[in-house]
């Protein structure tokens, strides 16, 4: 494939449909040398907690050893490449291949094989078997913040040069150090390239448009005080802004469906309040290459980006709050819920969209879309108006990708 | 304590009326099935065997319903589809205050106009049920709890 002319502000429909490319992404990088969301320290406190996820495609085990420490490991037994672990959670000291009953510890070291001395003196594994050459392949583990981020090299980054300064201070404002609470979880399964989801929360141009709900409660409008900043290599983004007033202005009279006489029967639904010391309502955080960190007023989330192949990818939603919430406060999170995931009041027009960006890129692949909104820079913005943040994405992404 | 028969009967005419407005129209009516004071929560098996409080769907009064019926109308974008409810082994017994505690097996077809059918969501209620001023039978909670626990990407309408 040929990148078409005009950089970045071009994106050949192919990235989102071709299935060499999905494989090319799926090495360099879902299995490349950058840092993936597994999970939250709190989901796995205890020592023999573990959770099975996905980075990229590959699913892999997290879990807490005997020593307190988090550790990762592949999810395929390295006999004959059988899922090991199927279960989401549990605790468990060893985990067990069910088809040949090899097992493995916490940190994904084969203990156990069956028969490996033969039966009656006969058959086994020959002289030459070590049981050191056949542990599951181990992911290096950072944490921040009771975050957790592994990485199938060895040699990864440091997670905080990774994360750059700016995107830091960020997920810093939210993963302040409180202990986590988890509220509950959703997944989807959207028919969609993934990366249309990466898009969709670095595009402030739609958020002003398609969604009606956030722009009729002045949740999220063009004319609000914003920002869009990127970090060194543009790979990840954020989106900061501000709430307004439910009123018609310059910056919604573009859109022909505003509903500015929606008025909610039962208020509750939007009480939101002040929790963060700046006065920012809305930070929507992309980090590369699987995670989207939202505050929308009090709903807190991570999305967990799993592609499946180029048409559609699951989208797992992990809610939560602190510790030190006030049963208001964590009433008021699960109320605003409403706005979010599979069911979102606002969220649903994303997963709709998406099924329909994929169904058109899908039957015109030799095309490609238009990024040039806000010009053709890819800097950080005073503004929303602008695609600038789509197209620092993908001038990281052809570098990674060799494209 | 067993409920009659006569009550058995309303309880399905109950469960046919929610499927009948959700599947048929109008939309509007849905509310009008439930209390004045309510909850009405959709929630994944996995948060509700966990016991983790988030549903995707709360509503916490009738005006809460009439909100998410107003948003489905006017605010959110999404395909036209088609839904049928399908309501079975529906299972009751008294509760407190003369009211009924009701489960049932549901599942939901959808059918977007360019797919096959497919089965939207699959699971079951647990619901409170109570008499309204008029005497009729009506929902003073239901939860929604759905095994399908990875949506096939929106759920628009409420199940």
């Amino acid at each position: 494939m040929a990148w078409p002319e005009g950089d970045v502000t071009r994106v050949p429909y192919a990235v989102y449909t071709d299935p060499d490319i999905f494989q090319r992404e799926m090495e360099r990088i879902f299995a490349g040398d950058g840092w993936a969301y597994v999970g939250l320290e709190v989901e796995i406190p205890a020592s023999g907690d573990y959770l099975v996820t996905r980075i990229g495609d590959r699913s892999v085990v997290i879990t807490r050893g005997e020593d307190g420490a988090i550790h990762g490991f592949a999810n395929r037994c390295a006999h004959r490449g059988v899922t090991v672990c199927r279960q989401r959670q549990g605790n468990s000291r060893f985990f067990v291949c069910p088809y040949h009953q090899w097992s493995y510890d916490a940190r994904g070291k084969l203990r156990g094989v069956p028969f490996i001395n033969g039966v009656k003196k006969q058959g086994g594994m020959p002289d030459d078997f070590s049981r050191e050459d056949h542990n599951l392949p181990a992911l290096s583990i950072a944490t921040r913040g009771g975050v957790i981020f592994a990485s199938f090299v060895e040699d990864a980054p440091d997670l905080a040069d990774y994360l750059g300064e700016t995107n830091r201070a960020y997920f810093d404002r939210i993963f302040d150090g409180r202990e986590l609470v988890v509220l509950g979880y959703s997944r989807q399964l959207i028919p969609g390239n993934w990366k249309l989801m990466f898009e969709n929360i670095k595009d402030p141009y739609h958020a002003s448009l398609l969604h009606v709900f956030l722009v009729t409660f002045g949740l999220f409008r063009a004319d609000q005080k914003s920002q869009v900043r990127m970090d060194q290599t543009g790979r990840h983004g954020l989106l900061i802004s501000r709430r307004g007033a439910q009123k018609a202005s310059s910056a919604t009279e573009d859109i022909s469906n505003l509903k500015e006489d929606f008025t909610l029967a039962d208020p509750r639904l939007l009480d939101p309040v002040k929790e963060f010391p700046d006065d920012a309502t809305v930070v929507m955080q992309t980090v590369w290459p699987n995670l989207i960190v939202q505050q929308q007023s009090n709903t807190l989330a991570l999305r967990q980006i799993q592609p499946r192949d180029a048409g559609s990818f699951e989208l797992h939603w992990t809610f939560f709050g602190y510790a030190d919430d006030d049963e208001a406060m964590v009433q008021r999170r699960l109320r605003q819920a409403n706005l979010m995931s599979s069911a979102g009041l606002v969220s649903a027009d994303d997963s709709e969209v998406i099924k329909l960006a994929q169904d058109g890129v899908a039957q015109y692949r030799e095309d490609a879309g238009v990024m040039l909104l806000g010009g053709r820079d890819t800097e950080d913005q005073e503004h929303m108006v602008t695609e600038s943040a789509i197209r620092a994405f993908y001038a990281h992404y052809r570098e990674v990708m060799g494209l | 304590m067993t409920i009659s028969v006569e009550e058995r009967f309303e309880l399905e005419d109950l469960y046919s009326r929610y499927a009948t407005v959700l599947d048929d129209g109008p939309l509007e009516s849905w509310p009008e099935l439930f209390a004045e004071e309510c909850l009405y929560l959709v929630i994944p098996r996995d948060n509700y065997d966990q016991g983790l409080p988030l549903a995707i769907m709360r509503c916490e009064s009738r005006g809460m319903l009439s909100d998410r019926v107003h948003a489905v109308q006017e605010t959110i974008m999404h395909e036209p589809r088609y839904l049928r409810h399908q309501i079975t082994n529906i299972q009751s017994s008294a509760a407190a205050d003369g009211d009924l505690a009701v489960s049932a097996h549901y599942s939901v077809i959808e059918v977007l106009h360019d797919e096959l059918p497919k089965i939207l969501s699959v699971g079951r209620y647990l619901d409170l049920v109570g008499r309204g001023a008029g005497g009729s039978l009506h929902f003073k909670e239901k939860r929604v709890i759905y095994d399908s626990v990875l949506v096939p990407n929106t759920i628009v309408y409420p199940l």
